[in-house]
């Protein structure tokens, strides 16, 4: 294989080639809490976003369903799926600290492992900060799950 | 005989001999080099021109040898300067023949140039009602400046539609044109779609009804023969990057009677010929709509490019290129999964695609890693990608020095996109 090939396919490895195949999650729910919707006027990239908070009287409040439809490539579909998978269960604070750790992963900042492993399977996007010019398709969903954490607030 | 696409292959073999694009390449030296490991396959020439060496010394041994500011010193330097200055604006105004040079205004781009005329024109002579006539596949900046001024002055935009090949529906054209119509500013060829729109009949069809033309040349004036006084039009404004020239210059040229009449665009030096603090007289054409000092090295840069292009031909650069665009339509046409978009019947050098297995910044990323320059996105034509509802092409366009090498290796790096998506 040359050189080129090798490079290509280093974006695309199995993890964001499975959720751009399979993206999880993109069934709309009946009742979501918040929905923000974020568009990239420049390539066209759009990802929509619900969440469905857990009712309980906690201070708390949980994730207790996510629904993430994207549209664009498959670095925006894989990060709007991967996001889905990972948001589901945690609090709001949680969700929140999780979209910071996501941008510090696309800008590069050294990572402690515990971190990493908070990452969970979303270190496979890793990759995409050797393209520079993709790494506003992976963060688009975050944006608009940020904005929807903002707006539970 | 022909082939599918409708080709005369004797006709794409004397087409392709036009002119020696492997020799003419040589002239370009950033071509000669690798990405990514591969050869640089350079298809990007509609959003930028690569430059030749005539062009990038032209621009050293002016800042080498004569920099000085222009029509201000009486010393050598700046008489030099201001010839070499003058030359090159005499140089476009033979290669677009226009009939005075001082007619030729330097801006800094087709997009100033039709801020221009939307702003200085417009503003003097629109009231609200009027109409400007554009058509659906103009860049934004062809949309954008008339916009303005219809929120500023209530003028109303009016949108010639298109078929699905790409192709202005003229009868429509015809009954837009109007009383109410003011003026009729119109891309030449598409930069998404690489249609060349019949600007001749309508230039015509607009001065019937004494409606002025402007026409953006952007992606025209580097791919064929371009006479404003053939193509009857009143208005043409274009970018020295896309034409060979360096960027941060372009020229907006406009029949004299119309300019002298119109009021200046920006103010300051140059363009006035006295000032007191009551009043102000303002300089000659073209002066008056050059203010400040303005790119020299980048006009004497242009000077270059269309003496280089003059050397070559524009008639045999526009036969060469669209053997070229067919022999890239039928190779890309024949690949399933691929759809070209824009089909007109007459196009220029452009291959907007879309393919089933895979989004334009996922072919994108493919292509540039076998060292192939394209444009992916929306070419800043979003009334186009919305026309077929789509949200971005692949955009592979072409220049004097690309080759069929340069298709084949694209043709391959997309039968690479579709092992990867597919």
């Amino acid at each position: 294989m040359s050189p080129a090939s090798d490079q290509s396919d280093a974006l695309y490895g199995d993890v964001i080639m499975a959720h751009y195949r399979n993206p999880r999650r993109r069934a709309r729910l009946a009742c979501p809490d918040v929905e923000t919707e974020e568009f990239n006027p420049f390539c066209g990239d759009r990802a929509n976003l619900q969440l469905r908070l857990a009712r309980s009287d906690d201070a708390a409040a949980t994730v207790q369903d996510v629904s993430a439809v994207a549209e664009g490539c498959s670095i925006i579909q894989a990060s709007a799926s991967l996001l889905a998978d990972q948001v589901c269960g945690r609090t709001l604070e949680q969700a929140a600290d999780l979209s910071q750790l996501f941008r510090d992963l696309m800008q590069g900042k050294p990572l402690p492992p515990v971190a990493v492993a908070e990452l969970g399977a979303l270190e496979a996007l890793a990759v995409v900060r050797r393209y520079p010019v993709r790494i506003k398709c992976a963060l688009l969903p975050w944006v608009a799950l940020e904005e929807g954490l903002r707006r539970l607030r | 005989m022909t082939t599918a696409t409708g080709q005369n292959p004797a006709a794409l073999a004397d087409g392709l001999n036009a002119i020696d694009a492997h020799r003419l390449r040589r002239d370009f030296p950033i071509l000669n080099q690798e990405i990514n490991g591969q050869p640089l396959v350079y298809l990007d020439s509609a959003a930028t021109t690569q430059k030749p060496q005539v062009v990038i010394d032209a621009i050293v041994d002016y800042y080498t040898r004569n920099n000085a500011n222009v029509h201000r010193g009486v010393h050598t330097l700046s008489q030099r300067a201001t010839d070499d200055y003058e030359r090159a604006r005499e140089a476009v105004r033979r290669f677009i023949n226009a009939p005075e040079s001082c007619e030729v205004i330097y801006v800094r781009g087709t997009t100033e140039g039709l801020n221009l005329v939307a702003s200085s024109y417009g503003r003097k002579y629109f009231k609200p009602g009027d109409e400007v006539i554009v058509t659906g596949m103009e860049h934004h900046s062809n949309i954008v400046p008339w916009q303005i001024l219809g929120k500023e002055i209530g003028v109303k935009l009016r949108v010639v539609p298109f078929n699905d090949d790409g192709e202005l529906l003229l009868d429509q054209f015809e009954s837009m044109l109007g009383d109410r119509t003011r003026m009729v500013s119109v891309v030449h060829q598409s930069n998404a779609l690489g249609t060349v729109n019949p600007v001749k009949t309508m230039a015509s069809l607009a001065h019937a009804r004494g409606v002025p033309v402007m026409l953006d040349a952007a992606q025209s004036i580097p791919h064929m023969p371009i006479d404003v006084q053939d193509l009857g039009a009143d208005f043409v404004a274009f970018s020295g990057h896309k034409m060979y020239g360096p960027t941060g210059i372009g020229v907006l040229w406009g029949r004299a009677e119309l300019l002298d009449a119109m009021p200046p665009y920006q103010s300051g030096g140059e363009m006035i010929r006295s000032v007191t603090f009551e009043e102000t007289i303002y300089n000659d054409l073209p002066a008056k709509f050059e203010a400040g000092t303005p790119d020299i090295a980048g006009a004497i840069g242009l000077g270059a490019a269309v003496e280089y292009l003059e050397a070559i031909g524009m008639a045999r650069i526009a036969r060469y290129e669209h053997a070229l665009m067919r022999y890239g339509a039928e190779r890309l046409g024949s690949i399933a999964g691929v759809r070209l978009v824009g089909t007109a019947a007459n196009k220029g050098g452009v291959l907007s695609f879309i393919m089933d297995a895979a989004h334009a910044h996922d072919i994108g990323t493919i292509l540039d890693a076998a060292g192939i320059a394209v444009r992916t996105g929306h070419h800043c034509a979003q009334p186009v990608m919305a026309r077929y509802e789509i949200s971005a092409t692949a955009r592979a366009s072409l220049g004097l020095y690309n080759t069929t090498d340069d298709i084949d290796a694209l043709v391959k790096a997309i039968d690479r996109v579709i092992e990867v998506f597919g």
